[in-house]
């Protein structure tokens, strides 16, 4: 089965298409604040990279977040326009076991964090099982400081994964065996995606658009915006 | 030829489609209002909105299709409204817009939603004679217009603060009436005397010939809202109802002025009201006056045309891909987009 998988909760935007054989064409880029204007066209091009048309696919996979709330948004919506036309199910995975799915083979516990801005970060724990790797705590929102906390009272070894996590790579260095993973892990991928996808496609784990829930993890902010209001009235 | 156009609006807290043909044909036109959402808030809360619209904006586009009895093969353009508005609410609409158009490999266009807005009378009156005055009142936009042609505005004025509806919902929260706040000031100033207090009424006087241009065809309406708090807090006694209905009078006889004052400068052959604030009974009412007494065509939209609706959306997208062609995929949305005033 062909999968298209779209990802954008963090400050890059992706997207790739593949399926049994593995990622046959993907895209990302980070120039920032573009998500909306990227996509589309990204979309596209995986497209005719892959040598397919978007009738062949046969399930829209996206990451549901947590993630920055406005790119999240256009990953989503996106998704969601593409699976409603072509009559698709869908397949949500979160961000952060995107950001854990690269470092499954390491033998650490694995600690995914991305950066939340206003001081905070989106985070989880995983830990190699066979076959795989397996979420141990669920995602929250906290402080590095939060974070360093509760990594120190573990006293094991462990992979720090993300955007977050090199953000505030000062504050980690705090915690006894500790490893950061590079640059190119820090950012949910759209090939990881694609592969986690699949896997549950197997397993016929799918949404239906209208099912599928975006994962916020903070509650909005109620400052009313009188200078756009519409409408009402 | 493009003819006909799915239409999707989510500037700010409705989530509409609409399907159009031939930019006056309504096949379809479905609003999902989250007025209930924001209401504990007493106004939009932008984040709140953005979660709803990406909640709602699939079965609502689902349902006018159905509604339309069309099929993506049926359709021969998607339009979306890029702008002004809320950014996050807008982007869900357009990305949404943008991968339809991709699947169902039709062109994409974007939509001032403004522009849009001056289509929803045209929607119900195909026959209306340009140049036409057109008065835009909402919750986010105070404007005259005169809308020479297809594609082709002149801005008279706009306001220098606050917009109409902005001030309804500020004075009726002020006074405890709830939200959204022009339907519930329209309902209690019909209890109440409109010339019990007398508030000022801004950048209206006796003579526009002595006002310079840029103030003439402008608005200001957060001095208005000033003065009814400042005169509640002195007169804590004051009748809501008195209330209500003197600070509509105020707001409503400003509105009615300038379009009088349009009329006359432009002697355009017509006018029409548009935007949330013109379902306003006591605006209807002086706008018909006015109309009257200029010797014009007056036209009211109905209630459904005048808020925020996707069917005005794709009709200004049918006239946009006649005149402009399609918007290329990578185009964004721009929270500040004003009307392209090219006369
Ligand atoms: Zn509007």
């Amino acid at each position: 089965m062909l999968i298209l998988g779209i990802e954008s909760a963090s400050s890059q935007v992706g997207c790739a298409v593949g399926g049994h054989e593995g990622v046959l064409a993907s895209a990302h880029s980070g120039r920032g604040g573009l998500h909306a204007e990227n996509l589309a066209p990204q979309i596209e091009f995986v497209r005719r990279q892959a040598g397919i048309e978007l009738g062949d696919l046969g399930a829209v996979a996206v990451d549901v977040g947590p993630g920055l709330f406005t790119g999240l948004r256009v990953g989503i919506a996106t998704a969601l326009a593409v699976a409603y036309a072509l009559g698709l199910p869908m397949i949500g995975v979160s961000s952060l076991d995107l950001l854990a799915f690269p470092a499954r083979w390491t033998g650490r516990l694995v600690v995914t964090a991305l950066d939340a801005r206003r001081g905070e970060l989106f985070t989880a724990l995983f830990r190699q099982v066979p076959g795989g790797i397996q979420r141990v705590r669920d995602a929250n929102v906290c402080t590095s400081a939060e974070l360093v906390a509760e990594l120190q009272a573990l006293d094991e070894p462990m992979l720090l994964v993300g955007d977050g996590a090199l953000r505030y790579a000062g504050a980690f260095q705090a915690i006894g065996r500790m490893e950061l993973a590079e640059q190119g892990l820090a950012h949910p991928s759209a090939r990881a995606l694609v592969q986690l996808a699949h896997a549950r496609a197997m397993r016929e784990e799918f949404v239906r658009p209208w099912d599928l829930e975006p994962v916020y993890l903070r509650k909005p902010d109620v400052d009313i915006n009188w200078s756009t209001r519409q409408g009402g009235s | 030829m493009a003819e006909v156009i799915l239409g999707i609006e989510t500037s700010c807290d409705e989530t509409a489609a609409a399907v159009v043909a031939a930019g006056r044909e309504v096949r379809s036109s479905v609003v999902s209002s989250q007025v209930d959402r924001h209401a504990r808030f007493g106004g939009v809360v932008p984040e709140v909105a953005s979660r709803a619209h990406v909640e709602l904006i699939v079965p609502v586009v689902a349902e006018s299709m159905v509604a339309a009895g069309a099929e993506g093969s049926d359709l021969d353009g998607v339009a979306a409204t890029a702008g002004p508005g809320l950014i996050g609410s807008l982007l869900v609409g357009v990305s949404a817009a943008k991968a339809l158009a991709l699947v169902w490999d039709i062109p994409f266009v974007a939509v001032n939603h403004l522009e849009a807005h001056l289509y929803a009378a045209l929607l119900e009156d195909p026959e209306l004679e340009m140049p036409l005055v057109v008065l835009l009142v909402s919750g986010g936009h105070t404007l005259l217009v005169v809308m020479e042609d297809h594609g082709r505005y002149r801005l008279l004025g706009s306001t220098l603060d606050d917009a109409a509806g902005e001030a309804f919902d500020k004075v009726s929260r002020y006074l405890g009436l709830g939200y959204p706040g022009g339907p519930a000031i329209d309902e209690l100033a019909a209890l109440g005397d409109r010339t019990a207090y007398r508030y000022p009424r801004p950048l209206v006087q006796e003579n526009p010939s002595t006002m310079a241009d840029d103030r003439r065809f402008a608005f200001s309406f957060s001095g208005l809202k000033t003065a009814v708090v400042n005169h509640v807090r002195s007169d804590p006694d004051a009748l809501t109802a008195d209330v209500a209905a003197s600070f509509q009078e105020a707001a409503v006889e400003v509105l009615a002025t300038k379009l009088r004052w349009a009329l006359e400068s432009t002697g355009a052959p017509g006018a029409c009201l548009g935007g949330g604030v013109a379902a306003n009974s006591r605006l209807r009412e002086r706008f018909g006056e006015v109309c009257d007494g200029a010797g014009v065509q007056g036209f009211l939209p109905s209630r459904e045309m005048c808020t925020d609706n996707a069917a005005m959306v794709a009709a200004a997208g049918y006239w946009r891909l006649r005149h402009d062609g399609p918007s290329p995929l990578n185009s964004g949305a721009d929270p500040n987009l004003g009307l392209g005033f090219l006369v």
